[in-house]
């Protein structure tokens, strides 16, 4: 049974990160990764995804984008690329191809069964990612037989599609991308709408994640909101990575011909049932995104800077029209394609440890799980609201790396 | 520090719901989520004609059978246009009133949350309703409302867009506004 004093599982950016902070504090550690460097970024993305992110924003702990189109946002082989050579300037002990398949305590560490043999650690950092798994509400399970189910992570372009139109259930990032793009093709394109976070992509002359980079929105620690959990379930930002820096939202999908409905709340006899609360939701995400606004132009204000950024501008509120339908005959409709955006979760399948709450979460404070030695890494607003972005790796790494260091040097004290 | 501030914001504003106690339960609820399982009631009973009166009175929660000091009735009859003797709002006109006391209520707590005095809420509805469904004049119109719409006039120590969050915000959190916009199962018995 080979031996390292700090096992991190995962090497995209988190797993990346956290090594080159163990690095610098010369402890010993490994990262296993399952498949190459960046492997989730490689192989379970469709093709025509951007990082949500400017490039600007992709910096990790000693290293940071160094092109000459600091606002554009990066392609998938691009991103592959980036955390491929941070691995390398980096050092970091990364050994690929070796897939975890169970992890258990023992003798006040961890063993760890893979793919290449048995490993044994005092530390464990799990840094395998927060969207391993799509999530398909269970009333999926009653679709139509002959048509195709899919999720995000199988989606790669439009012309890989079944012939006929497509439902795409969610409004979030991925599904108003899938939207936009499906549509463009030609096909018809239904997109459920229920809970979602409005944000025009631009504001004021500059991208949206600058500002809420300036204003301090990013830096946001878990322990300092009152309704974490909350946060925590926030869903994605509306927003696409585009040359242009093209706005992603129900209006313009509206007009480019995507009809929207509400949350699918029922599927029976072919038919698929959605709820009357679209305007509400459309409502509600107006309302937030005039919030994030007044807050950004409240900074612009109390800081002077009114001459460092045009006017402030206001957006036409969401307009999903009067006659959205309630209900819809798949078959009849001619839908072939139900892609199930619905958001992703982490698989922890393979994690034999009594760390999970009833819904199947890892127990964790900022990224410290309740099991000793144990850090998870990644998730959505865990330490910070950055957490599950590029640009949150670092400063998490940094507090967990001190943390797992203290409680080294604690036990050799 | 947080809790400070938000009781210190309860004490300015009343608006008569005690959002302390709403969510101690809610952080209680969390722990034991069995206990949040609850069971509303009511009976029925036929008058004559269309005239019927409810009473509605026990209910389920909290892990046990829960009393209340009283018991109500609810009345429902039709309009003389339906050949009926108009002793009591319609039915539909009733779940009208639900949906509205039940997004009032929550108007309330949110504001009372969220640190907003209220000093008027009234909400009118207006729903249509295409009666060649429930006559079985065409089977391709349904029985219930083709559609909802609900004005709030609101006055409260808030800016305008603080309000109508409040009224978002309680249509999301509304069990009558649920009910209404999407799908149950019903089960009926006989004897």
């Amino acid at each position: 049974m080979k031996f390292a004093t700090t096992i991190i599982i995962g090497a995209g950016q988190s797993g990346l990160a956290m090594s080159r902070h163990l690095t610098d504090r010369s402890i010993d550690h490994v990262v296993l990764e399952r498949g190459e460097v960046a492997n989730s970024w490689l192989t379970e993305r469709w093709d025509s995804l951007r990082l949500l992110t400017p490039n600007w924003q992709s910096r990790l702990p000693g290293y940071a984008y160094a092109g000459d189109d600091p606002d554009g946002f990066m392609t998938m082989p691009e991103v592959v690329q980036f955390l491929q050579r941070y691995a390398e300037l980096a050092l970091a002990p990364v050994m690929t191809g070796i897939c975890v398949t169970r992890v258990r305590q023992a003798n006040g560490g961890y063993e760890l069964s893979t793919t290449q043999g048995a490993w044994r650690c005092r530390k464990l950092v799990i840094a395998s990612g927060a969207c391993n798994l799509a999530s398909i509400p269970s009333l999926g399970a009653a679709l139509p037989a002959q048509m195709t189910s899919i999720t995000p992570l199988q989606y790669r372009r439009p012309d890989l599609l079944a012939e006929g139109g497509v439902m795409i259930v969610g409004a979030s990032a991925s599904g108003m991308q899938l939207a936009r793009e499906i549509q463009a093709s030609g096909r018809r394109v239904v997109l459920s709408v229920g809970e979602h976070v409005r944000l025009p992509r631009t504001y004021r002359g500059r991208d949206t994640q600058w500002w809420m980079d300036a204003i301090g929105a990013m830096d946001v620690r878990y322990d300092s909101i009152e309704d974490i959990e909350r946060a925590r379930r926030l869903p994605s930002l509306q927003l696409i990575g585009t040359p242009e820096r093209a706005t992603v939202d129900l209006n313009s999908l509206r007009k480019a011909g995507v009809e929207l409905v509400g949350r699918l709340v029922d599927l029976r006899d072919d038919k698929a049932q959605f709820s009357g609360s679209l305007a509400n939701h459309c409502a509600l995400a107006d309302l937030k995104m005039n919030r994030l606004l007044a807050s950004i132009d409240g900074w612009v204000s109390v800081n002077t800077f009114e001459q460092r950024f045009p006017p402030p501008e206001r957006y036409e509120p969401t307009n999903v029209g009067s006659d959205t339908k309630l209900s819809l005959d798949l078959v009849a409709a001619g839908i072939d394609t139900v892609i199930w955006a619905t958001g992703y979760r982490p698989d922890y399948s393979w994690l034999d440890v009594p760390v999970f709450d009833r819904k199947g979460r890892i127990r964790h404070d900022g990224g410290v799980v309740s099991a000793p030695g144990m850090y998870v890494m990644g998730l959505p607003f865990m330490r910070r609201r950055k957490s599950s972005f590029i640009d949150g790796a670092g400063d998490d790494a940094a507090d967990l790396a001190a943390h797992l260091n203290q409680s080294l040097t604690r036990a050799a004290a | 520090m947080t809790t400070n501030s938000s009781i210190s914001t309860a004490a300015k504003v009343e608006n008569g719901v005690n959002v302390t106690a709403l969510l101690a339960a809610r952080e209680a609820l969390e722990k034991a989520p069995e206990a949040a399982q609850f069971k509303w009631r009511a009976t029925c009973q036929w008058l004559n004609g269309t005239h019927s009166r409810s009473t509605i009175g026990k209910f389920f929660g909290l892990g046990t059978e829960q009393s209340r000091d009283k018991t109500f009735a609810v009345e429902a009859d039709h309009p003389k246009i339906f050949a009926a003797e108009d002793n009591a709002p319609t039915p539909v006109e009733l779940v009208l009133s639900g949906l509205a006391s039940c997004l009032t209520a929550g108007v309330a707590a949110i504001a009372q949350r969220r640190g907003i005095q209220l000093h008027s809420v009234k909400a009118s509805l207006e729903a249509d309703m295409d009666i060649q469904g429930i006559l079985g004049i065409d089977d391709e119109v349904r029985n219930g409302f083709g559609a909802i719409r609900i004005h709030f006039e609101i006055g409260a120590d808030a800016s305008e867009d603080d309000i109508k969050a409040l009224v978002a915000q309680s249509q999301k959190r509304s069990a009558v506004f649920d009910i209404i916009t999407n799908p149950t199962n019903v089960f009926v018995t006989v004897n």
